[in-house]
């Protein structure tokens, strides 16, 4: 096969420069929309649900001429053969592809699961917080500690309740569930750490506590558990390249040593990270993310008519 | 054979191809160095002495037939000199132009002792280019003898193996992780040295072999070299992913913005075209960049920012010009780029301002001290001779670590430094898995890694009980007027090969 497979030649040297040809792309196959920016696609690739660990990503390149960006594996079917994503459009690309990704498209690369999977220990009573759209990356965690037998404590954070996702599925694999809501619409009122004050009180046995959210989240929660020296893994997520271990664009400092969070993480302990060398290592590109985000806004304004008036 | 040539009857100046000027070529991205003309090819293979015991030959880590195939040229059979180099060398364009000529073939050339050596480089870029002009390829006749092996890395190293085995018959694919192939061919060496172009045709080689690729795979991850071969069902693997992870320095201010390594600059402009505005990836430089190393990564690093329109570029290394690890043609290109060198130069700092970006760099003087046991004079440094300048931008080239990847994933014995084990026919501490290139030997050279894959399809093939038998190449038919249709031979000569 692999012999007649080639004879499709003509063509090869445009295929080498793409990788891969357009329709031999990742298919998407669900698409949710959570809200009016944070979106779910669901991608068929059966090797990687056979392979996805929690605590893992992928790199995705939308079209040809993209930026490859790292995306969290937020769950995974080995049945059916596919992993989901869950999607904040932030800048640039986030937002085309929040435009362009429907179901029956496809993506022009996809490539992981990369990183360590996250070590789902031997702790019997953990505690997963999940901040905004950390709250998606932190459920296959929460769902393999409770196959392991632990008991599970979820905290998820949000801004409102209409933000809110993901409740039932975090219901079905967690034996306690606090939702925080800065506004108080939903649940507890106040940040997850008010959540982690909480548990912890209420549990005192609490092994570990597991955080993903934007940086400032999982400072704050790192700091929350330190006093109470509870074991605490947050998910870094510096900008990065290749994430291979190749470009060192990932670095962060962690125990005063540096790591690349691609191949000696995503995940490390919170209590060691040092998160203001994180926060200022992603404001790198700003300038740039900026005015490509301008650009693209501009252009979309441009075209926008005559693809409403093509398709409808 | 006509009268025997000497040092005193041969041309006695080296060729020279015609370069873009250098004010103009830093302004671009297109080749540096022209190829040669047939005219120059000619004259320049009247140069070689044709040793009877040919020491370029020994220079050569593939041993290419160098006096074989100069003397083609000199007989204008330029086919027969492609079918000399590719008995060793499958990748004569890519060699001819990256190779350090100077200490490989064309050092301990004869002909430099009073003159210019013989370009030997310059004529097997000739004799590739042609080759892929006129869409040559050596295809042979090949039994499939249903053996299956598993290529890790599509860097040179994975490049020469996959040939091998697909020319000893076997069904090869190579998986990458990239969403390209050609590993440091394709990410870190620029296309004014190296165009795209010219990897393309290689792989396409490759392909009309029947090696497929299958880029986007992150093997170690998405599945394991055990998994390979066991329930993949290859029946022997090779291992050429490459050294790659960059070292830092560790002093002050490594992990300030606007410090980054030459890998993620050099990926960022050649493999992600951030050069190019119709391509997301940024790439934001500053006026004044300084590098530190002087390796080939360093001289690619800073004649890219040269381009990408930086005004200063400073090269700093602790030791001297002599020294340096780079092919002599890169920093005499770098420095009639403009390129301003600090040799004998060490960073001590690199400077910060208030939001974390670079402002500057502190260093130190140095001067070379007492030769150690070696006999090797180290740099020592020159006592109050700081100094500070100005720097938006940092660049590190100072090497790189093995990947850890197939390290974390895989049971294969490392060395110490995580660099992978192997025995005299490369064959690593797993049965069926061997591995060569640099995630071997550390960063080495493209020939190099070229000739590791090579030995380890020999070692792989003893493994597998496959005899070497002698190749039988396809005829073609002659005459450039196959390509002028624009069907290619490659492709007609392949379908005819294996429906046959
Ligand atoms: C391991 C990891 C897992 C992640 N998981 C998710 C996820 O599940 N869902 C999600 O929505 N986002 C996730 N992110 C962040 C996501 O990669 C960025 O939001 C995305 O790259 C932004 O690209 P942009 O062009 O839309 O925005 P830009 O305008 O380019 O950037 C917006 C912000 O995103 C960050 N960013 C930009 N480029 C990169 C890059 N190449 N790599 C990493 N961060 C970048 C920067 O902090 C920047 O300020 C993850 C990041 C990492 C490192
Ligand atoms: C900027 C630069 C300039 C250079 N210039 C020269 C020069 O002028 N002359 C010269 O002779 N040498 C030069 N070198 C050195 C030379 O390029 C290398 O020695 C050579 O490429 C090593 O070949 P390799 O096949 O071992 O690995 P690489 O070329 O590094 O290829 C390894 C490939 O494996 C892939 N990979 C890694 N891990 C995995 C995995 N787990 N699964 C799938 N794929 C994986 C990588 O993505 C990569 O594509 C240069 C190197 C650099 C970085
Ligand atoms: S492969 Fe490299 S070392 Fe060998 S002859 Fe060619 S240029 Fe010289
Ligand atoms: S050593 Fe020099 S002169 Fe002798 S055969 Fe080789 S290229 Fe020719
Ligand atoms: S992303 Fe390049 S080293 Fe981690």
């Amino acid at each position: 096969m692999g012999r007649n497979g080639s004879l499709e030649a003509p063509g090869t040297r445009a295929s080498t420069m793409l990788g891969t040809s357009k329709d031999s792309g990742y298919g998407i196959v669900t698409r949710e929309d959570f809200s009016d920016v944070t979106f779910l696609l669901e991608i068929r690739h059966p090797l990687m649900a056979q392979a996805a660990q929690p605590g893992q990503f992928v790199i995705v390149m939308s079209h040809a001429e993209g930026e490859r960006i790292p995306l969290t594996i937020a769950d995974f079917d080995r049945g059916k053969g596919t992993i989901t994503l869950v999607i904040q459009a932030v800048g640039k690309t986030t937002r085309e592809m929040q435009q362009l990704c429907r179901i029956g498209t496809s993506l022009f690369a996809l490539v992981g699961p990369m990183g360590v999977p996250s070590h789902v220990g031997g702790a019997r009573k953990v505690t997963c917080v999940g901040g905004g759209l950390g709250v998606a990356p932190v459920f296959p965690q929460a769902r393999a500690f409770k196959e392991a037998g632990a008991y599970v404590i979820g905290i998820i954070g949000f801004r409102t309740r209409a933000l809110v996702f993901w409740e039932d599925k975090f219901r079905s694999c967690c034996d306690e569930l606090i939702v925080c809501t800065d506004d108080g619409s939903m649940g507890v009122k106040g940040p997850v750490t008010e959540g982690i004050k909480r548990a912890i009180a209420a549990h005192p046995d609490i092994g570990e506590v597991v955080a993903i959210g934007p940086p400032l989240m999982m400072k704050a929660c790192a700091e929350a558990t330190r006093p109470h020296k509870i074991n605490t893994m947050v998910s870094l997520n510096p900008v990065m390249v290749d994430g291979t271990g190749m470009c060192g664009g990932c670095r962060v400092r962690v125990g005063g040593q540096i790591k690349f969070a691609c191949v000696d993480g995503p995940d490390f302990d919170g209590h060691q990270v040092d998160f203001e060398d994180l926060t200022t290592r992603l404001r790198r590109f700003a300038t740039e993310e900026k005015s490509a985000l301008d650009r693209w806004s501009e252009s979309c304004r441009m075209t926008t008519p005559p693809e409403e008036a093509g398709g409808g | 054979m006509a009268k025997k040539r000497t040092i005193r009857t041969i041309p006695q100046e080296r060729t020279r191809p015609h370069e873009q000027d250098p004010v103009e070529r830093a302004k671009n991205f297109s080749e540096v160095t022209c190829v040669f003309s047939i005219e120059d090819a000619v004259r320049e293979s009247e140069r070689c002495l044709f040793c009877p015991d040919p020491k370029c030959v020994e220079g050569c880590p593939v041993g290419i037939d160098i006096p074989g195939f100069i003397r083609k040229i000199g007989e204008k059979d330029f086919r027969g000199a492609y079918d000399v180099i590719t008995d060793a060398n499958l990748l004569a364009s890519v060699c001819g132009r990256v190779c350090p000529q100077e200490t490989q073939c064309e050092g301990p050339c004869p002909v430099g002792e009073n003159l210019e050596p013989v370009a030997i480089g310059r004529l097997e870029r000739f004799v590739g280019d042609m080759a892929i002009q006129e869409r040559w390829t050596n295809i042979p006749y090949v039994e499939p003898n249903r053996y299956r092996v598993g290529i890790i890395g599509s860097g040179p190293a994975g490049m020469a193996c996959a040939a091998d085995m697909a020319k000893a018959g076997c069904e090869v694919t190579v998986f990458e992780a990239f969403h390209v192939p050609g590993g440091v061919l394709r990410y870190g060496i620029p296309d004014f040295r190296l165009p795209n172009e010219v990897i393309d045709a290689e792989i396409d080689n490759l392909r009309a072999l029947g090696v497929r690729f299958e880029c986007n795979t992150l093997v170690g991850r998405l599945f394991t070299i055990e998994q390979m071969i066991g329930e993949m069902g290859f029946d022997a693997v090779f291992v050429g992913t490459g050294a790659g992870y960059p070292r830092f320095m560790g002093i002050p201010g490594d992990s300030l913005n606007n410090v980054l390594s030459a890998n993620e600059l050099l990926t960022r402009c050649n493999m992600m075209r951030a050069r190019d505005s119709s391509h997301d990836t940024p790439l934001p430089l500053g006026r004044r960049v300084a590098v530190i190393g002087a390796g080939n990564t360093a001289m690619d690093a800073m004649r890219v920012c040269m381009r990408l329109g930086s005004e200063h570029v400073y090269c700093i290394y602790r030791r001297t010009k002599a020294e340096s690890p780079a092919r002599v043609e890169e920093v005499h290109h770098a420095e009639e780029e403009g390129i301003e060198f600090h040799w004998l130069t060490n960073p001590i700092e690199i400077l910060g301002d208030a939001e974390g970006n670079v402002r500057g760099m502190r260093c130190i003087r140095m001067e070379l001290g007492e030769p150690d046991e070696s006999g090797r004079r180290g740099p020592v440094p020159v006592a109050g001779s700081e100094f500070e300048f100005e720097a938006d931008t940092v660049v590190i080239a100072i090497g790189t670590h093995a990947n850890p990847i197939i390290g974390q994933t895989a049971k294969l014995k490392l060395s110490s430094r995580g660099y992978i084990e192997v025995d005299e026919n490369l064959a690593t501490s797993m049965a069926g898995v061997f591995a060569g290139g640099d995630i071997v030997t550390g960063a080495a050279t493209v020939i190099e890694a070229m000739g590791a894959g090579r030995k380890a399809a020999r070692g792989m093939k003893a493994w597998l009980g496959i005899r070497d038998t002698d190749t039988v190449y396809q005829p073609e038919p002659v005459g450039g007027e196959a390509t002028i249709l624009g069907i290619g031979i490659a492709e007609k000569n392949f379908v005819r090969v294996h429906l046959g």
